[in-house]
This record gives structure tokens, sequence and C-alpha cells, in this order.
């Protein structure tokens, strides 16, 4: 049975959220006020929220002392680019621990992710020296595959726990309509996964767009993301604060934006299974 | 068939004369004012050169100093050119990573180099690093608020005499604080302050056999005066206070007087972006009368990695950015205020340059450190506000997390030194210096 709520509670439940939504993205929103200040009100005190001079210079200045659109477009190819890799080898994978689980598969699973828990820059010179000798340096190509190894565990541990919500004799039954193996995942798994699919590789392309450690330390100009964009103006000898607000600006807007428009696909993959 | 032919042939050729003809420098370099500056201004250099192209990484200065060692450890040759300060060079050039500049061109005039900087740059009498620009540390004052308290500052102060001037000018109920102090932790940061201050009490990391010191008495006085001078007339949370935090607050007008880098000196007499830009007056770091005074000596420089292709362009690069024309050329086009400081004795003999009102005290400032004799009592290393051993990052920032700590009143004094003694001494018997 339903439990009434009284319309002051739903109120306070609301205000609430509310501020809990602002709190969070208090810092964002600050940050892009910030990129419309002239340094010097950057960082008067006390602040100003809305009353100042508005001004596009940063932005400007921004763009004419570095190419935003080289950045933004290898972010795009190795964030995509990384994700697509992933989950070409993350659904099988899920698949085979999902339906045809053996007495190992929580162990495999288990130690998948135990990778995740060694900091990166314990690894850092050997893979520095296997890029050095393969000529990955600086490519693209190569930080899709780092940033996909990184990210696959986590792909594999989400789809992992879609695919066992789904029943195996739907699978069953594909098969004993004569559904080969390959057939079975992309006509019958796949599209009954799609939220799941659809809120993993959201979710994975934030992770790579924001990756900031391999894709600053693998890359120098030709293969630079937004994250060296941004490092780009971070400054410990001067007050860069509006420029770098500009460009953190410009470096998470299209992440954003695509947050935005696929949040209730999000939402629905990430609330999946919750309520039984 | 024949047209196939020519198209192939003129597309070899186009391709061939592209590669010849444009050599790419990739220069990794710090996001400073002045670097800044020299890339709006490369179209000149391209102009004498060119057949040379540069592509520039510019990168906050700890993520270029973890990106550059990499690449620089494992011969990586992403970087024709590096942006170093004086920490690095005689550390990278004792291990070969670095080139040594020989070949700077017969009217480059390498004696004109300010001697300390050279020094600092140089290892077994070879240059590995040209200065770009280079800093000492000084004290920035008010002079309005002096002048209403009744003070007046000396050209060289002593520490006593600061102290007592920032207690009688602060006033907290107006947010005005009579210093302003570096506190956050980090070998570049606090530890460049207090490492430097030190030597001017006397104190220093290591006596001559790399025994550390911080159980010696100069240590104690040093740490009980910065931490109650910062109590008594410092701003809140000094603890998490950088270059930048306090280079805001003296901005804003929150500090009586401002202790760090001489390079400061062009920010807070900016009026574009400070509110006290005609009321700062400048001296030199205090002492306390036994010989040395509490400044500091660092040069960005530029480098050759070892593991580079383009060893001769990346010298041609670094001969320009570093020469007399480009500090002419800067003057010419942004006026004499922006020329990169602290390199060229002859730079400090133009009458130009010597209207501008920090001018003489940062070269008097660069001239009092000396990298080779940085404290009172004789020392086994070089570098004034640092240590130039590989060990000195990880170390200094420890420390330097200890005595953040007992400024934001978390431990005491003597507590942070205690942890500071045995952290340095584990370190220093692990890499082999004591036994």
């Amino acid at each position: 049975m339903a439990r009434a709520i009284s319309p002051r509670r739903k109120w306070t439940i609301t205000v609430i959220a509310w501020l809990l939504g602002l709190a969070i993205f208090f810092p964002i929103l600050w940050t892009v006020l910030t990129s419309f200040k002239t340094e010097g009100e950057a960082i008067a005190s006390p602040p100003s929220l809305v009353a100042f001079d508005w001004t596009l210079a940063n932005y400007f200045e921004v763009q004419a002392r570095s190419n935003y659109f080289k950045y933004v477009g290898n972010s795009i190819v190795i964030a995509v680019g990384s994700t697509l890799l992933g989950l070409l080898i993350a659904i099988p994978a899920a698949w085979a621990m999902a339906f045809s689980p053996t007495k190992r598969t929580k162990d495999v699973l288990m130690w998948m992710l135990s990778t995740k828990m060694l900091p990166p820059v314990g690894v850092l010179v050997p893979i520095y020296l296997i890029f050095r000798d393969t000529g990955l340096l600086d490519s693209r190509i190569g930080l899709i595959g780092v940033l996909t190894m990184i990210n696959l565990p986590i792909i594999v541990w989400m789809l992992y726990t879609y695919f066992r919500e789904i029943p195996g004799e739907i699978l069953e039954a594909a098969r004993m309509d004569g559904a080969s193996l390959a057939k079975e995942i992309v006509y019958v798994l796949t599209p009954m996964a799609l939220p799941g699919i659809a809120s993993t590789m959201l979710l994975n392309i934030i992770l790579a767009w924001n990756e900031a450690f391999w894709t600053l330390n693998l890359t120098a100009s030709s293969a630079a993301p937004l994250t060296a964009f941004i490092a780009a103006y971070s400054s410990p000898e001067g007050l860069f604060w509006a420029k770098l607000s500009a460009a953190s600006t410009l470096a998470i807007a299209p992440i954003l934006i695509m947050g935005w428009f696929s949040q209730r696909q999000l939402i629905r993959g990430l609330t999946f299974g919750a309520v039984k | 068939m024949r047209l196939k032919a020519l198209l192939l042939g003129t597309s070899f050729l186009a391709v061939s004369g592209l590669t010849a003809g444009a050599e790419t420098l990739t220069i990794a370099t710090v996001n400073n004012g002045d670097m800044i500056r020299m890339q709006k201004l490369t179209d000149d250099f391209k102009a004498k050169n060119p057949d040379i192209d540069l592509e520039w990484v510019t990168l906050e200065e700890n993520v270029l100093r973890q990106r550059v060692t990499t690449d620089i450890a494992t011969k990586g040759g992403q970087y024709d050119v590096l942006t170093i300060g004086t920490y690095e060079v005689p550390i990278w050039a004792k291990q070969d990573w670095l080139l040594p500049l020989e070949n700077l061109g017969e009217d480059y005039d390498v004696d004109d180099l300010l001697p300390p900087i050279r020094a600092g740059l140089s290892y077994e009498d070879k240059l590995y690093a040209a200065p770009f620009y280079g800093e000492s540390s000084m004290v920035m004052y008010r002079t309005d608020l002096f002048e209403e308290a009744g003070l007046e500052m000396p050209e060289a102060p002593t520490w006593e005499f600061v102290a007592d001037a920032a207690r009688k000018i602060t006033d907290k109920d107006n947010e005005i604080y009579g210093i302003c102090l570096r506190g956050k932790a980090g070998w570049g940061e606090n530890m460049a302050f207090l490492t430097a201050t030190a030597n001017s009490f006397g104190a220093r990391w290591f006596d001559e056999n790399w025994q550390p010191q911080f159980d010696q008495p100069q240590w104690k006085e040093t740490l009980d005066f910065y931490v109650n001078l910062m109590k008594d007339a410092g701003p809140p949370g000094a603890s998490s206070n950088g270059f930048n935090e306090n280079l805001a607050l003296f901005q804003s007008g929150k500090c009586g007087m401002w202790i760090d880098a001489t390079v400061a000196a062009s920010f807070v007499t900016d009026p574009e972006e400070s509110t006290v830009a005609d009321k700062v007056g400048f001296a030199l770091a205090p002492d306390n009368g036994l010989g040395k005074r509490g400044n500091w000596l660092w040069a960005w420089s530029l480098a050759i990695p070892a593991g580079t292709q383009k060893a001769e362009a990346a010298e041609k690069f670094i001969a320009w950015a570093t020469s007399k024309d480009y500090l002419e050329l800067v003057a010419e086009k942004e006026g004499w205020a922006n020329v990169p400081p602290g390199t060229r004795t002859s730079l400090y003999e133009n009458p130009e340059y010597a209207k501008i009102p920090f001018a003489k005290m940062t070269i008097d400032s660069i001239n009092t450190a000396d990298p080779n004799s940085p404290t009172v009592d004789p020392v086994p290393y070089v570098g004034v506000q640092f240590v130039a051993i590989p060990e000195f990052q990880g170390l200094g920032t420890a420390v330097g997390q200890q005595f953040s700590a007992a400024l934001a009143g978390q431990v005491t004094v003597d507590q942070a030194l205690q942890s500071a003694q045995q952290l340095t001494q584990r370190e220093m018997m692990k890499s082999g210096y004591i036994k």
C-alpha cells in the first residue's frame, strides 16, 4: 500500500532536493560565472555573483592562444573510440560471465576489478617505455588502447550486472529457434539490454573524457585532449583564474550538453534493476 | 600514364620538400606571463629561421615537471626544448640528460649572464641551460599603511623590524594583515620561503656530513618566529596560502607586507589587476645580522634534452629566446616593465630599464643570493631555497607538510621539527648519504 505524503512534506523534500542539486552544481556554475569576469574581478573579495562587467575576452584569448577545436577533436576521438572498443570486448565477456558462469567467474570478476586498485603512476614508466618503443607516444590510437584497458573492468562489471537481470530462458528460446551465438548476442541480448549498454557507454565516455593522468602523461602536442588544454591555463605564478575558468567551461561544455540530453537514458540505466 | 607519373613525381617532390623544409621543434613550457609573451613573439624567430616551426606544449608547473621527468628519464624524445629551473639543471646535467649549450652563437655574449644565475645553471663549468627569466625574493610593502603607522621601511630591513611593523599595521577588524607569507605545503611552496628564511637565521638542512639539522636551535628559532608572527599578524587560513593566494590578498589590499618572488612586482604594480598598484614599495629580504639574507634564487631556463634529434635547431631557438635582442624586442612591443627580468647584466645597465621601480631591488636581491654558499655555516649541497639532490622534491614536501601543520596549529613547533628530523634522517639513510 502506498503511503500518502502530505503536501508539506513534499515541499520540504523538494526544497532539500533543490538545495542539494544546487550545492552539487555550484562549483560548475561558479566556474562559468568566473569565465565572464576580468582577472581583477575574478579575485575580488567579496566576490560578486552577477553584478560585474560581463566580458567574452577570456574566451577570445583562450581561443587565440590555443586551438580549442584540435583538443576537442582529440577528446571526442579518444573518448568515443575507447568506449566502442571497450564495448566490443566487454559485451561478449559479460555475456559469458552472466549466462555461462563457471566456478571461477566470481574470482575473474574480482581480479578484473583489482586491477583498478593499483595507482596508475605505479605502471607509468613501463607503459611509457612500451609506448616509446612502439611509436605510440603522443598518438590517439595509443590513448584509445590505454583508456580501453583502464575502463574495461568497469564496463564488464556494469554489463554483467545488467545481463544478470535478463532471464536466461529468453536466450534459450532463441537458441531453440536456431539462432547462432553471434545472432543471439546481437539480435536478442543487445536489444534487451540496450538501456544498460547505453548507460554504460555514456558513463564510460564521461570517464574517458575526464581522464587526466594518462592523457597528460602520454601526449605532447598532436594527440593532446582537453585535459592538456586545461592544464595549460593553470599557473603557479600569476593569477589567470578567469582564463582558466573559460578553458574549463569550454572543456566541460560538450560532455555537459551530452549528459543533459541523455540524462533520461543515463538515469534509467543506472537504476536498472534497482527495484525488483 | 605519363600524367600519372608526372603527378606522382610532383607529389613526391612536394612531400620531400615539406619534410626537408620544415623542422618542427616541440617546446615544453610553463604558463607564466613571460612565457606566454614569448609565444606571442615567435613570429620574429620564424622570420629569422623560416625552416624551423615551433609547437608549444604549455603545462602547469607540477604537471610539466612530472611529464618532462618521465620523458627525459626514459629518453622518450617527445620534446626538443624544455623549460626547467635551477633545481633540475645540476641534477639532470650530472645524469647526462641534458646537452651542454656550446653553440649559442658569437653575438650571444655568455659573459653577460648574471653570475649567480649562470653558476646555478652550470655543471662542471659548462652551461646546460640558458636563463629565460631569473627571480629572487624580496619584501613588497604598502607605502600608505607604513606612512599611517609612522613607519619607514629601510632598504635592507631586519627580521625584527619586519615583525614589529607587521604587528603594528595589523588591523584584523578591517581585514588588514601585517604580513602575508606562504604556508601551503610543498618543496616549491612553503619550503622555498622557509628554507631561504632559515638561511638568514643560520639554519641549514644538512651539515657537511649530510646529517639532518632540524634538531638544532636555529631551526627552532626560525619556525617559532614564523608561526608566532603569522599568528599575530597573518591572514586567517594562512597554512593553505601559496604564491597565488597571497598575490590575490595583496592585490585586494589586505596585506601590509608580502615577502615573495621578485616576479610578483610586475603583477602588484599593474593598475589593471591590482587595487594598490601605486602604493607598493620594495625592500631587500630581511636578515638577522648573520651575513645572509632570506632571499632565494630561481631561474626558469631553457635546456635541450639528450634524447632530441633536433639539437641544432633547438639551440638556435634558445639563443634567440635568451638573447639581448629578445629583451629589446619585448621592450619595443610591450614596454620595459614586461621584459623578462634577472638574466643579463646589460639589462640593468640600460638607463631605460633603470626607471622601472622594481628593477634595482630585483638585481640587488639576485646578487645577494649565493647557491654555492647559501647559509652561514658550510653545507655539502648547492641551492638556496632547495637542496639540489634528487631526493629533495619528496623530502621537501614531506617536511613542508609538517611545517604547514605547525602553522595551522595541528602540531607544535617542536613536534613538527622532530618529525622533520626523523623523516629526513630515514630518507638520507635509505638513499645512502649517511649510515
